[in-house]
């Protein structure tokens, strides 16, 4: 199925030239953090992780949130979601994929990663995370190769497959677990010490995985013609309306929690992130307030299901959900975790421009790494006639 | 195992180090930093002093200010290569902070100005159950039988899970190369200067209790802080304690600190 890359349109080749000198440039920034240090960082004593890591935690989620159409798909057999679902997967691989670099190029000592597994800690949970993902990686290319190739060949997939597609679901759901413990096992951070984080990160996943998927779907459409299915584009709406009103309501539970107890340890990370310090708003406020506001307009534009329908709204929609809940997982909660410092004062983050080159480096790989997939699994698509209704 | 295999091994093994040498070379890492670990245990000599559990009493009462710490500060850093580094991206094993910042569970506006206005040493607690190491996914961050939350810098990939973890903030990262802040020739050439791209902090001078010294604060305090096994009722820490009223940093996150502070 590999000959499927060699073929396509200037543009293609274009759009992947384009990746390929965004990688280069943001790898010489990388190259300059080998050599000088994470100092090139706007991290410090006091917010030691920041962009990387919040970028790592929000990436997780949406390679986990793959299992909102598998799920419907094999345990519900929901068979509208058949065609979509190779994207999803893909869209996983790719995911995964930039999770493991935002780890690597967060590590001081990136060369000695492999003392992850010389001297394996069975007490972190960090060591669990690289197992579940390392899993989630190889499930996903299995499961996604070997079914496009059964469907290539007009054949059902094989039958071992079958296991590991249900072990995929469960360890969707492990992957992103694992990741919120990462957070919600530590003491002394309170804004992460709660019980609540890995249904927080599991719901706002997958709303925000399955409106990534559903975009570049659309933007897939209008490239090659390729149709979802106008079932599948309306159910997984609907999951992911589902998904982003439990994510709300789970946020609204932190602040009864922290304001209602009137606890400060647990309303100051909040009031910090919402209205700042001493009476001057943080940069990161007026993102915090933004996403307020994309995330209850997505959901107005989302819940009446004549506007859900709406073919015209609804890209504007999943554009304002994707970006409300990457404020609150890819800034939010990074900053807000170490924003009072264990001092109870604040250290300002902000990420620095060298920081976010190396950040937007490791999105165009996974941009790439998408792109290539997909395009494998869209030339088969067309291969076979499964491109439409 | 037959002769060519074994052969082919060694070459593999030898280029596998090759060229894990030049990847080093190439992320800017120098030779230095890649020194050979000598084979063998490091063990404690006869006159090393030893414990069930070390722990530390600060009299802050005979300290009036951060002035007076600041020979201790000094004694840390000159015995441990800890270098001056300006900013959010220093490193520190042991300085002095407010009362209010030291011990903000504390929330009494009404503290008597002593308390108040004092100054107070932070490093590392040494927790009886600490969670740096508890995060360390390389167990490079270990407990030590005696209770010292000891480090292996070597070992360390400077993934920062403890720094997340440690609720006292008594890590750093060597952000930076350290070794640019040091002068030549380092204070104690005795103790290994670290690399950059670890974590580092106090380690209660453990290399200095096995050669039979105090740790390099206490030694510097006059008298001021005691040092002494937690798990010996006549220790001189232990009898400090039952003498005063003493309190420690955030004891209600079931981290067992074993710094205590006599107020």
């Amino acid at each position: 199925m590999l000959e499927k890359l060699l073929s396509g349109p200037k543009t293609y080749y274009a759009w992947l030239l384009f990746l390929l000198c965004v990688i280069a440039g943001c790898g010489l920034v990388y190259l300059q953090q080998l050599r000088m240090g994470l100092t090139i960082t706007g991290m410090g004593r006091d917010v030691s992780w920041g962009l990387y890591i919040s970028q790592f935690t929000y990436f997780v989620g949406v390679a986990a949130s793959a299992v909102m159409l598998v799920l419907p798909a094999y345990f519900h057999h929901y068979v509208k979601f058949k065609r979509m679902i190779i994207f999803g997967e893909f869209m996983a691989v790719a995911a995964v994929v930039m999770c493991a670099l935002f780890i690597v190029v967060d590590m001081g000592q990136p060369q000695r990663l492999l003392n992850v597994m010389l001297h394996p800690a069975p007490n972190s949970v960090m060591f669990y995370d690289m197992l579940v993902l390392i899993g989630y990686l190889m499930l996903n290319i299995v499961i996604g190769w070997v079914t496009l190739e059964a469907e290539r060949l007009g054949v059902e997939p094989p039958k071992w497959i079958k296991p590991l597609i249900y072990l995929s679901i469960l360890w969707a759901f492990s992957i992103h677990t694992v990741t919120a413990f990462l957070y919600a096992g530590v003491p002394g951070r309170h804004y992460w010490l709660t019980a609540i984080m890995a249904a927080r990160f599991l719901s706002s996943a997958f709303c925000s995985g399955p409106a990534i998927l559903l975009l570049l779907v659309f933007l897939a459409r209008r490239l090659t013609g390729f149709d979802p299915g106008k079932d599948a584009v309306k159910t997984l709406s609907t999951i992911i309306v589902y998904a982003m009103c439990i994510n709300v309501f789970f946020y609204l539970l932190e602040l009864f929690t922290a304001f209602y107890s009137n606890i400060p340890g647990h309303q100051e990370p909040i009031s910090f992130l919402f209205t700042g310090h001493g009476g001057h708003l943080a940069w990161v406020s007026r993102w915090m307030w933004a996403a307020v506001a994309m995330a209850f307009l997505s959901l107005a534009l989302l819940i009446p299901p004549s506007l859900r329908n709406n073919h015209v709204l609804l890209p504007f929609a999943l554009v304002m959900l994707v970006a409300a809940t990457w404020i609150d997982k890819g800034l939010g909660l990074l900053i807000g975790g170490f924003t009072p410092n264990m001092y109870e004062t604040i250290t300002p983050y902000m990420p620095t421009f060298r920081e976010t080159a190396v950040t937007l480096g490791i999105y165009a790989v996974g941009a790439l790494v998408l792109s290539l997939l997909w395009k494998i699994a869209l030339g088969v698509k067309r291969e076979v006639n499964n491109f439409g209704d | 195992m037959n002769n060519s295999r074994r052969s082919f091994l060694k070459a593999a093994g030898l280029s596998v180090c090759a060229l894990s040498g030049g990847i080093a070379d190439v992320a800017g890492f120098p030779a230095a930093a890649r020194a050979g670990i000598a084979p063998g245990r490091y063990g404690k000599g006869e006159n090393a002093l030893r414990a069930k559990r070390w722990a530390m009493v600060i009299d802050t009462r005979k300290f009036c200010g951060p002035q007076d710490y600041e020979p201790l500060v000094e004694a840390c850093r000159a015995a441990h290569n800890v270098p001056h580094i300006k900013g959010p991206q220093e490193i520190k094993w042991f300085w002095t902070d407010s009362y209010e910042h030291g011990f903000p569970d504390d929330m009494n506006e009404h503290l008597n100005k002593n308390v108040r206005e004092s100054a107070y040493p932070l490093l590392c607690n040494h927790c009886g159950s600490p969670p740096c190491a508890r995060v360390c996914p390389t167990q490079a961050t270990y407990q030590m039988e005696d209770g010292i939350v000891a480090m292996d810098y070597h070992r360390c990939i400077g993934c920062r899970f403890c720094m997340a973890a440690c609720p006292y903030g008594a890590r750093s990262f060597n952000f930076k190369d350290p070794r640019k802040f040091l002068p030549d020739p380092v204070p104690n050439p005795a103790f290994p200067t670290r690399m950059i791209g670890v974590v580092e902090k106090c380690t209660f001078c453990a290399e200095r209790l096995a050669a039979g010294q105090m740790p390099a604060c206490v030694e510097a305090s006059q008298g001021r802080i005691l040092f002494g096994d937690l798990e010996d009722p006549d220790s001189t820490a232990r009898q400090a304690l039952a003498a005063g009223y003493s309190i420690r940093r955030k004891p209600s996150l079931g981290t067992r600190p074993g710094v205590y502070y006599l107020i």
